[in-house]
């Protein structure tokens, strides 16, 4: 009897097996200000999917600060696809064996669907006039940037000051390096990651001005209302090219690999491009910006590799343990 | 051998064991292993950081200042509980064990925003120029909240036991009210002020959850050692995180013990006049 | 007033002047340091009027990290209840080599850093731990599953019940025990007739606090739960995430859930206290 019932119970479990086969889970390790994007893109991939192939997807999401979401990964988070902040924490996820260490040729446009840069957000009426890079390091004024050794974010706020001060007629590694470490002598909150950076300036009222990511200075400026804070665009800063990539090992083991495969590159078609652009990510389809109604402003940008030569160099340069951060942040 | 006439010895110390070893021991030996992994030079150098020091600094200084501040208070609130009777004297009581059931995270982030310059309590302090969220302030103001009902906790009971006709002998004697209390009342309640005090600090030592708030987490000077450990864990330094870790663990051991003996000296200090 | 509290001579005018202060400066303490806090959570909460405030407890989300909140408390509390138990036994009413040593390592969890408590599993556990890579062989994942939340939310509340046990055990002895066991009750009858009884309110009250203290960590749990929406956010993560998302209603409202469950707690332990005075008394955590 006993016997029977199990043997029941087990035909039935193949049974439930082959009719839910459709019904597909895909997880997306994702960094914190991408909750909105990734809902809305989920929901798109999935209609796209049911109608192409009849299968229900479920995206499941999980956000963090972009470093501590690689590490969960390589610590054994199943993440099929990873949707990070910069190619350091995919590098770092790939240098374990569970992707290609070429993974930024995989997908087009070094595997990074969406871009942003870095802008200031001022509060209304911009009462210390902040205009350009210089007028942060201007007697008084307070910064709020949280800290790039755990912000995906805030590195790049770094990088994009240091390569200002680089740029400049005459600038060099001695000048931008006394540029930046002026610049960490004007903050007064180091948060752990860029929404909590964001809600310091816009919740806490700390500080004159945030330094952010541009969709979350949009965000922000259509959250809290507008007027009540007003966005500065520096007179040049750094192209921000957010990676994505599958994560080979996880999605073969869990028969996710087309799938997961599938749902990158959906990111780069018109319909998905548009969605990135409403929710204030630069789209690679210029198409794409235009339909979406979001201004973008014109920003003369640079990229990581003009000036920095890729993440895993920057990262050694600058923000490993005793680098450059370390010597010249904040308490220095 | 009166104790074989009870059973379950071995079934109660076993099951003890058996989750000791699993829960506790076990992970923690992989984190003294994993520790070990630096070696002792670099433990020293890890400890030799500028920023390391000043870290763990805060996170000791912190917490043993907020013990103080509890011990005080803490005593004064058993006190007022246990001799006193007034309108809303149980409310109080509930409440005391507030920190204890309120989640840190919930507590950190009520904490910013009472403390933060544009708070209830923030804004008029910031008018006087006194800042609490985001400097070492509010690090220790998130201690002095996670680590308040231990020291009511430990002493009200002690407090409410004492019999009071000890005092009233004193000040029958002629002792003033004051020195019935310097002389009898303190003494007899040292051992238990110590427990508190111990466990208070110990609570506050490894606080995260609602620090990491209101604490400014500024290199050098409002950044506390957890914080640390988590910013080693984002550079793969699991070695370094675990080393830090087992630091903390250590530092925090030795008060404990060093409370304990304390405590265990003034015990047998205050039997002496008792 | 109370009898036992009336001094034998009547308080002069002075005195109750000292009073009086004493109890301002403990109550204004406490208004200080406990009570705005808790009202900031409210106030909050309510900020946007009660619509809104149900209208993001009602959220998925919500609702999900409620059911393994509880689900989690429901694991580790119940274990933490054998082990207090146990520990309290063997400690209250055995000698053997190496109890003080026990006795520290009962109360360990305490000066551990919830991050350490955290990292400690995924040690064991992780990917690159000493028994991922065998588990990860067979199939079985714990880190970043409830699982994990259920061994870390035990190491943070280990202590509570033995804690409050204890002292409560060596204070009331083993001669009732003993005397059960000469009359011929077996071992779990003496259990269950004797010793249960004597120590139930006691151990209801260990059980609140650890209870309170399981829904709300969060140090530890968020280092092992890999925030999957939906499948491993407790409350308090829940609370961290609606905060990042700019969601200060919502976050401070699954804030306000959790506060009304320790305000519960708080109100069942006096009631406890109210009706079993003399058995709860002089007992709190740390009083051994």
């Amino acid at each position: 009897m006993k016997v029977k019932t199990l043997l029941l119970m087990v035909c039935l479990a193949a049974a439930a097996n082959v009719v839910h086969a459709a019904n597909l889970t895909l997880l997306n390790v994702s960094y914190d200000p991408t909750r909105e994007l990734y809902a809305d893109i989920n929901r798109a991939f999935a209609a796209q999917w049911k109608a192409q192939h009849g299968d229900n997807v479920t995206v499941q999401m999980s956000h963090a600060g972009s470093g501590k979401q690689a590490r969960a990964v390589v610590d054994g988070l199943p993440a099929d696809v990873v949707t990070l902040a910069l190619a350091y924490d995919i590098d770092a996820i790939a240098d374990r064996g569970l992707l290609s260490k070429d993974w930024q040729q995989e997908l087009p446009d070094h595997s990074s669907p969406y871009t942003s840069t870095i802008v200031f957000l001022v509060r209304k009426g911009n009462p210390r006039n902040i205009k350009d890079w210089p007028d942060l390091i201007k007697p008084g004024v307070q910064v709020i940037t949280p800290n790039p050794k755990t912000s995906g974010g805030a590195r790049w706020n770094f990088l994009a000051a240091w390569g200002y001060a680089l740029q400049l007629p005459g600038g060099n590694e001695a000048k931008a390096r006394e540029f930046v470490k002026a610049l960490y002598r004007h903050v007064p909150v180091l948060d752990a990651g860029a929404r909590a950076a964001t809600n310091t300036f816009v919740q806490r009222g700390m500080g004159d001005v945030l330094i952010a990511w541009e969709s979350e200075a949009l965000l922000a400026q259509q959250e809290f209302g507008k007027g009540a804070f007003e966005m500065v665009v520096p007179s040049v800063s750094i192209l921000a090219e957010p990676p994505v990539a599958v994560v080979d090992a996880n999605a073969a083991r869990h028969g996710n690999a087309a799938v997961a495969k599938a749902y990158l590159e959906f990111l780069y078609t018109p319909q998905a491009q548009a969605i990135g652009a409403k929710h204030f990510y630069r789209p690679r389809l210029a198409a794409a910006a235009q339909t979406s109604g979001v201004h973008f402003p014109a920003v003369k940008t640079f990229t990581i590799r003009q000036w920095f030569g890729d993440w895993r160099q920057a990262h050694a340069k600058f923000f490993a343990d005793g680098a450059v951060f370390d010597q010249i942040g904040p308490g220095h | 051998m009166r104790k074989r006439i009870l059973p379950g010895f071995g079934l109660s110390l076993g099951y003890t064991m058996i989750c000791l070893g699993f829960i506790v021991l076990l992970p923690l030996a992989a984190l003294a292993w994993k520790a070990s992994g630096v070696g002792i030079m670099g433990l020293l150098q890890l400890l030799d950081a500028p920023r390391a020091r000043a870290a763990l600094m805060l996170s000791f200084g912190g917490a043993f200042a907020a013990a103080l501040i509890n011990t005080v208070a803490g005593f004064l609130v058993a006190w007022v509980l246990v001799r006193y009777r007034f309108p809303g004297r149980r409310v109080l009581d509930a409440l005391v064990d507030l920190p204890f059931a309120l989640p840190t995270a919930v507590a950190g982030i009520a904490l910013t925003a009472l403390y933060a310059p544009n708070g209830w309590l923030g804004q008029p302090l910031f008018d006087h120029g006194i800042r609490v969220a985001y400097t070492r302030l509010g690090v220790g103001v998130a201690m002095v909240f996670v680590g308040f009902p231990f020291v009511v906790r430990t002493v009200q009971p002690v407090l409410a036991a004492l019999d009071r006709e000890i005092e009233e002998a004193a000040e029958s004697l002629g002792a003033r009210r004051w020195q019935s209390f310097l002389r009898v009342i303190l003494p007899l309640m040292l051992p238990a002020i110590l427990t508190g005090f111990a466990l208070a600090l110990a609570r506050a030592v490894g606080e995260y959850g609602s620090v990491i708030f209101i604490a400014g987490n500024l290199p050098m000077q409002s950044e506390i050692a957890p914080l640390l450990i988590v910013q080693k864990l984002e550079e793969f330094d699991y070695a370094g995180a675990s080393a830090l870790g087992a630091v903390m663990l250590v530092f925090a051991f030795a008060i404990l013990l060093v409370l304990a003996l304390l405590q265990r000296w003034s015990r047998r200090w205050a039997e002496l006049p008792a | 007033m109370n009898a036992t509290t009336i001094p034998l001579r009547q308080p002069r005018r002075s005195r109750r002047v000292l009073h009086l202060a004493l109890i301002l400066c403990a109550v204004g303490f406490m208004g200080l340091f406990l009570i705005l806090p808790l009202a900031t959570v409210f106030v909050e909460a309510l900020r946007k009027g009660l619509p809104m405030y149900l209208d993001a407890i009602a959220q998925p989300g919500s609702l999900s990290a409620m059911r393994l909140t509880l689900w989690v408390a429901a694991v580790a509390v119940p274990l933490n209840i054998v082990f207090g138990i146990a520990a309290a036994w063997s400690m209250t009413h055995f000698r053997f080599p190496g109890k003080a040593l026990l006795g520290a390592l009962i109360d360990l969890p305490f000066s551990v850093s919830p991050v350490i408590a955290g990292l400690i599993y995924v040690l064991l556990f992780g990917a690159q731990g000493w028994f991922g890579p065998w588990l990860e062989a067979h199939g079985i994942r714990i880190i970043f599953t409830a699982t994990a939340l259920v061994l870390a939310t035990m190491f943070i509340t280990l202590p509570f019940i033995a804690r409050e046990l204890i002292p409560l055990m060596q204070a009331q002895g083993s001669d009732e025990e003993e005397a059960a066991r000469v009359l011929g009750a077996g071992g779990w009858q003496m259990f269950f007739r004797v010793t249960l009884p004597k120590i139930r309110w006691a151990l209801l009250y260990g059980v609140l606090l650890c209870n309170a203290r399981a829904m709300g960590e969060f140090g530890a749990v968020s280092v092992v739960s890999g925030m999957i929406r939906g499948l491993t956010t407790t409350m308090p993560l829940e609370v961290e995430m609606r905060y990042n998302e700019y969601d200060h209603v919502g976050a401070f409202a699954v804030a306000s859930l959790l506060a009304m469950l320790g305000l519960v707690t708080l109100g069942a332990k006096t009631f406890l206290e109210w009706r079993h005075r003399g058995e709860l008394a002089a007992h709190a955590p740390g009083s051994h």
